[in-house]
């Protein structure tokens, strides 16, 4: 029997398939977003606490994400959650990567770039809104927060908020310590906390 | 149950589907059947049931961008500059020859072709795509490769 028919599949591949298929899933990302089609766009980010996941909708940043978490698990999430049309389109994330650089690099307090909080409901979600007021470079406690909220004795609940939170870094939960002044939890790590307050002291 | 990131779909598939459009449509208007195919799907995606054939799901797509995409191609006329254009970006590594032979291959013996040795897919979902029993599209895919087997008789030696 002549070889044909099992070859087939490998004569139709182009020498640099990889390349075009990395131009037109360019192109499909670019298109899918003028459709109207881009529910999440995503990419990744390197940093000084590793690769941080970025996804954005068509209302703005969405979720942040570090390594630890697993991207691919995130993904899924937001795929079950946002939507699933769910595309590596790093052109909607070019704000939200460049100031996460300049946060890093010493060059900006606070972030300008639009948010979508739909992951986080109810209290949580206004916890996350008082957490937006804490400022570069201080400090709350979990019960200093929960004295911002409607409900000022649910520090528990606003412990779960900040460990839960779908922003990290861009709403400040790493700004909430103990009130002994440990560090608490964190969504990254205790590390990255620490990381993040050291370059905020600096 | 529930649906995987389309991103991953594209990772998954987006190299077979490209064969399968050169196949169907040939190098030139293969990437923009590609395009077409997975921008379709994206938009069909999330009513998608879970547990669907995402494979056999796609090539259905891609079939139908295929023919509206001919039935566009013969439509319009296009400029002799475009069509040297396209010629400047052929694929690389493809055989000219092979090319042309599927090319010249009757529509439906093309199709089951792509279909059955292309995509991987079964008789029974090459039939779905194309209509009639599982048996014609065994035919039909059977013929088209016995045409090509006697069209290009050094492919057995050359390409392996």
């Amino acid at each position: 029997m002549s070889p044909v028919p099992t070859d087939l599949p490998s004569l139709l591949t182009g020498a640099d398939d990889a390349a075009t298929l990395d131009r037109l899933r360019a192109r499909l990302a670019a298109s899918a977003d003028d459709r109207e089609l881009l529910d999440v766009a995503y990419r990744t980010l390197d940093s000084p606490l590793g690769s941080l996941l970025l996804a954005a909708t068509e209302q703005g940043l969405v979720r942040v994400a570090f390594a630890s978490e697993g991207h691919d698990h995130v993904l899924q999430e937001l795929a079950d959650r946002v939507s699933p049309r769910v595309l590596l389109a790093p052109a909607r994330l070019d704000l939200a990567a460049r100031e996460l650089d300049e946060y890093f690099g010493h060059d900006r307090a606070d972030f300008d770039v639009p948010l979508d909080l739909r992951l986080a409901t109810g209290f949580r979600r206004e916890v996350l809104e008082q957490l937006r007021g804490v400022g570069y470079g201080t400090t709350t406690s979990y019960a200093g927060l929960a004295a911002r909220t409607h409900s000022p004795r649910a520090v528990r609940a606003v412990g779960t908020a900040c460990a839960t939170n779908p922003l990290p870094l861009v709403v400040p939960c790493h700004r909430v310590i103990r009130s002994d002044g440990s560090m608490g939890n964190y969504r990254g790590g205790i590390a990255a906390k620490r990381t993040l307050l050291a370059l905020e002291a600096a | 149950m529930s649906l995987p990131p389309f991103e991953e779909l594209v990772e998954r598939h987006g190299a077979r589907v490209l064969r399968v459009c050169r196949a169907v449509v040939g190098p030139d208007l293969a990437e923009d059947a590609w395009s077409e195919t997975f921008l379709k799907a994206l938009q069909a995606y999330p009513r998608l049931p879970a547990d669907a054939n995402v494979e056999a799901w796609l090539v259905t797509i891609a079939h139908r961008a295929a023919l509206d995409q001919v039935r566009a191609q013969r439509r319009r006329a296009v400029p002799v500059g475009e069509l040297e254009e396209r010629a400047d970006e052929r694929t690389v590594g493809l055989d000219p020859d092979l090319v042309a032979q599927i090319a010249a291959l009757p529509d439906k013996q093309r199709h089951a072709v792509a279909y059955h040795y292309v995509a991987g897919l079964p008789y029974d979902a090459v039939a779905e795509i194309l209509g009639g029993s599982a048996d014609a599209a065994r035919r039909a895919a059977a013929d088209g490769i016995n045409a090509l087997r006697r069209t290009l008789p050094t492919h057995a030696r050359t390409h392996r």
